[in-house]
């Protein structure tokens, strides 16, 4: 993985969290999981070496959408589901702008779905965090797109019906290169994801479990538990075996299929484990992966899948210059045309 | 080779007409240029299905292309036609109608076989039976003629068959005295990498033109002067190619870059087409997945600095409405071009209407105040799209240019302009390190501060939620939002400032006022001129902003005893004429997917001036549907 630190940071002037507080007050339900996010964010920029006037903060509708008024940094609180078609726009413009989409389960899976797939298809050097609280908040809590079948709402009084979206499967489904999952309240494993996605040349995908206090509380109480995640969540990391529960449980191929088998004499052998290869090629196993839920398997963290494409913005100036490099352009040319005739 | 005798005429209206894809569209396009290059003034319509490839030979399949080229100056295609180039039943049947008593019908007689008679409805042959005697009918086998002409260059029967259009050219061509040099090195330069192709289309084009020549069929040839244009150098340009070329012009005098974003729908796509052929010029388009995202992509652009553009048709500005609020409320300027289509829903996807105005105007939630902008010919797109580009830039705000499939794709000359000799536009921008507040105001424009993104101490953040006056912080403050509203408002009310005294064809006050906007205009225009020649005190004026409206105009209205609004919808500017001017006004309506004739307006006129204590707007529209009633029980 590349490292986090750009080459330009000797000449900035030391940033800190607080360079990146806009200084107002934020206004998320007490105990909401957004707090922990928003501090790690703030906290994480500045090791990025990016000056704070070249970070675009871009985000759609919800209550994960108010995050760009809490950074200090420019901001697009935009419409509900278009900010990946925003910050498309965006960086495809501006190309020298570090651009960061946050959105949520509702705004980014269902009413802005097209544009989430259309962004990682097309690999637009855009950040997306995907602040996933498996329910509408700001609209008072009806179920979203993650909502497990069965999720009892205003909306669905007698349980949700439809299957959820598993947002690293749609992720890996729709091209995406480069794409993670954290819990909000990992506050170890969320900066060194954020640092990744910055370091990545494309569209970066955060899917971030993130606690509703409200409306949906406890969530991801299972697998964010601090101790049972060591044997609910599989820590991933590049180039290490697949281990989980102290080392005595692992991700193995059984019978054609990715399974969890036991480690250990009379068990599977460790050269059985399969070992994290975040840069393969083939998604097969990075989809594996991303179908596995609690309690059925443990749930995959930290980065599925980091490959590397050409970017949409990239490939985009590319042919821009290749057509201005063919000479100064004639505008005069271009209005007359090669048909014409003279009135006298 | 005997020289046949040569008839002067003022003006022809020809109509190529066949099956889509017999190739009319190009034959047209081919006549228009050699008429333009002979120095007639002229004016097209082409007409084709939303099909591809409708069934051949049905009515539904018909294409066609009308020309209208002149001695004198002609602001339409033309009322009706004087020459009907009909290559199959289907072509003759679907536009008879249209065609002037003793007018010309060249019919291609290896269509009008029992098969294609039966598919076009005919029971017995038109050419045979006499019905037709009303016209000047010349059949003649164009498909049996270009087949012996082409033969052996080694091309299959099927690529035969598709260089009759060039037969008919080559004939037409002959029959209006026109030579045949350009369309040679047209074909040159089109079939270039097919060379059988191209020497097939070049010896059917030859074959028509010596057919006409020699054929005791054809007894006198026409010729149609030059026409007395002002002096300067003269191109052909459609309507979107001439939207496309004023954005980038007005890019390159704005100083920033030109930004697309865009899904292919009919009749805008051909600007999205046209602007991606042009990045040397540094024009960026985006292809979107959809009416949406093409709109957020260009907004996206514009918070970097673009000019920023979306083009589409009704049913896309629809999709683009909440977004383009977005635009008013974070005021970061936009072009939206609407070409219009007949509607509702899909309605008619290649045909002609002028029904999205109230669309443009009102179409977004809440107070949303948006400049209108219409353009009026196919060259006039150009001059519409810079002026779009500039105010909003200028202001800050996004802007609904409006054309419609008749000036999208219809073409008339243009005089090309010395691009050096139009002024730039500088804008200006907040400086590094200067005091900055996102909401304050230029106290001309009304218009907040533009910021270069990227710039150090200027972050700050901008959105959909309503903004404290100056500061631009969120605010719910009930007094600051009226305030917004009304600042919203005056802000876009304020453009009236710059716009011209409305200027009329004919006197200054009189009996009629005949007012249109957008493509109207050539047939007012026209309309108005013969009127005065009949001796009506009948003057003419053309509006280019909708919104905001020119503040002289209830003064203008006062002058005249009446004031006529023909518009190719139900009469929704005279819907809106009437609440922002108290006058009463009426309309002249139509909706049917194709533009004004001179003489439908003339009559109206004539028939309103009789009669003008009926109510207007009511029995307009309940008069039209009870005669179309009439019409189709008949």
């Amino acid at each position: 993985m590349n490292t986090p630190m750009t080459a330009n940071s000797d000449a900035l002037p030391a940033l800190t969290k607080k360079d990146f507080d806009a200084g107002v007050d934020v206004r998320w339900c007490p105990g909401c999981g957004d707090y922990a996010i928003l501090a790690a964010v703030q906290k994480t920029m500045p090791s990025l070496g990016v000056p704070r006037e070249k970070i675009v903060f871009v985000s759609g509708i919800g209550c994960s959408s108010r995050f760009p008024y809490y950074m200090n940094t420019y901001g697009f609180h935009t419409i509900h589901g278009r900010a990946p078609a925003i910050a498309t726009g965006l960086k495809s413009y501006r190309p020298d702008l570090h651009v960061w989409v946050v959105t949520g389960d509702g705004d980014g899976l269902s009413i802005g779905g097209n544009h989430l797939m259309h962004a990682m298809r097309r690999n637009v050097d855009i950040k997306i965090m995907l602040f996933n609280n498996k329910i509408y908040g700001l609209t008072k809590g009806q179920y979203s797109p993650t909502s497990d079948v069965g999720t009892r709402t205003k909306s669905t009084p007698v349980g949700s019906i439809d299957t959820p979206f598993k947002p690293l499967s749609l992720a890996i489904g729709a091209g995406a290169t480069f794409v993670a999952r954290v819990g909000d309240t990992d506050a170890k494993l969320l900066p060194l994801i954020l640092q990744a996605a910055h370091a990545h040349k494309g569209t970066a995908f955060i899917e971030i479990l993130q606690n509703c206090p409200v409306f949906n509380d406890g969530a991801f109480d299972a697998v964010m538990d601090k101790k049972a995640k060591g044997d609910r969540q599989l820590q991933l990391e590049h180039g290490k075996p697949m281990l989980f529960a102290g080392g005595t449980r692992g991700v193995a191929w059984v019978r054609g299929k990715l399974d969890v088998v036991d480690v250990g004499e009379g068990k599977a052998a460790m050269a059985d484990i399969l070992v994290h290869d975040a840069h393969d090629p083939d998604p097969t196993v990075a989809f594996a992966l991303a179908q596995w839920e609690h309690p059925a398997k443990p749930v995959p963290m930290g980065i599925l899948r980091a490959v590397e494409r050409p970017t949409y913005d990239g490939a985009l100036r590319a042919q821009l210059r290749e057509a201005t490099d063919k000479g100064p352009a004639d505008l005069q040319a271009l209005v007359t045309g090669n048909d014409t005739w003279m009135v006298a | 080779m005997s020289q046949k005798p040569v008839h002067e005429l003022d003006a022809v209206v020809i109509r190529f007409a066949g099956d889509s894809g017999d190739g009319m569209q190009v034959t047209g396009d081919r006549f228009t240029s050699e008429s333009a290059h002979f120095g007639n003034d002229i004016r097209t319509l082409p007409d084709f299905p939303a099909e591809i490839r409708a069934p051949a030979g049905t009515l539904a399949g018909v294409s066609s292309f009308q020309l209208h080229f002149a001695h004198l100056p002609v602001f339409t295609p033309g009322d009706a036609t004087d020459v009907l180039v009909a290559m199959n039943p289907a072509a003759l049947k679907a536009n008879l109608s249209g065609l002037k008593p003793h007018g010309v019908i060249i019919a291609n007689t290896g269509q009008f076989g029992d098969r294609n008679l039966e598919k076009a409805g005919y029971a017995t042959n038109p050419l045979a039976d006499g019905s037709l005697s009303a016209f000047q009918v010349f059949p003649v086998d164009i498909s049996r003629l270009t087949e012996t002409a082409v033969e052996g260059t080694g091309l299959n029967t099927r690529a035969v068959d598709r260089c009759k259009n060039f037969f008919a050219l080559g004939l037409c061509l002959w029959m209006y005295s026109r030579p045949l040099e350009h369309t040679l090195a047209w074909i040159d330069s089109k079939f270039g990498k097919t060379p059988d192709v191209a020497e097939a289309n070049r010896r059917a084009l030859k074959a028509g033109y010596f057919y006409g020549e020699t054929a005791e069929a054809f007894p006198v040839r026409y010729s149609v002067r030059a026409a007395a244009l002002p002096a300067g150098l003269y191109r052909n340009i459609s309507g979107n190619k001439a939207l496309a070329y004023g954005f980038i012009t007005a890019a390159h005098k704005l100083g920033v870059e030109l930004f697309l974003g865009s899904y292919p729908i009919t009749p805008a796509s051909d600007i999205l087409h046209e602007l991606s052929a042009h990045k040397r010029f540094g024009v960026i388009t985006m292809q979107a997945e959809d009416e949406l995202a093409a709109v957020t992509a260009a907004i996206g652009a514009s918070f970097g600095g673009a000019l920023a553009l979306t083009t589409t048709s009704g049913p896309g500005i629809a999709l683009k409405s909440e977004a383009i609020a977005l635009a008013t409320m974070t005021e970061l300027p936009l072009v939206v071009v609407d070409v219009q289509r007949g509607g509702p829903s899909t309605g008619l996807p290649t045909k002609t209407e002028q029904a999205d105005l109230l669309q443009a105007l009102f179409g977004r939630n809440s107070e949303s105040p948006v400049p209108v902008i219409a353009a009026s010919t196919p060259a006039d797109c150009f001059e519409a799209a810079f002026e779009a580009s500039r105010v909003a830039m200028q202001y800050m705000t996004p802007v609904m240019l409006l054309s419609d499939g008749y000036v999208a794709n219809g073409s008339e000359p243009w005089r090309v302009p010395d691009v050096a000799a139009i002024p730039e536009v500088k804008l200006d921008y907040v400086p590094q390190g200067s005091v900055f507040k996102p909401y304050a105001r230029d106290p001309h424009t009304l218009a907040r501060p533009r910021v270069r993104i990227g710039t150090p101490g200027l972050e700050h953040r901008i959105g959909g939620l309503e903004k404290e006056h100056v500061t631009g912080n969120i605010s719910y403050d009930p007094k600051n939002h009226e305030r917004m509203v009304r600042l919203r408002h005056a802000k876009i009310a304020g453009i009236a400032r710059e716009l011209p005294k409305t200027e009329l064809a004919g006197g200054d006050s009189g009996d009629v006022l005949l007012l249109g906007w957008g493509s109207t205009r050539g047939a007012i225009h026209g309309a108005g001129i013969r009127l005065r020649e009949m001796g009506r005190k009948v003057s003419t004026t053309h509006l280019r902003w909708l919104n905001p409206l020119p503040s002289d105009l209830a003064e203008v209205f006062a002058r005249f005893h009446m004031v006529v609004v023909p518009e190719l919808n139900l009469g929704q500017l005279a819907f809106v004429l009437r609440g922002k001017t108290l006058r009463d006004v009426r309309s002249i309506c139509k909706v049917q997917g194709q533009p004004f004739r001179e003489q439908e307006i003339i009559d109206k006129v004539l028939e309103l001036m009789a009669d003008i204590n009926v109510s207007p707007f009511v029995v307009d529209v309940l008069e039209g549907a009870r005669a179309l009633t009439h019409a189709s029980l008949a």
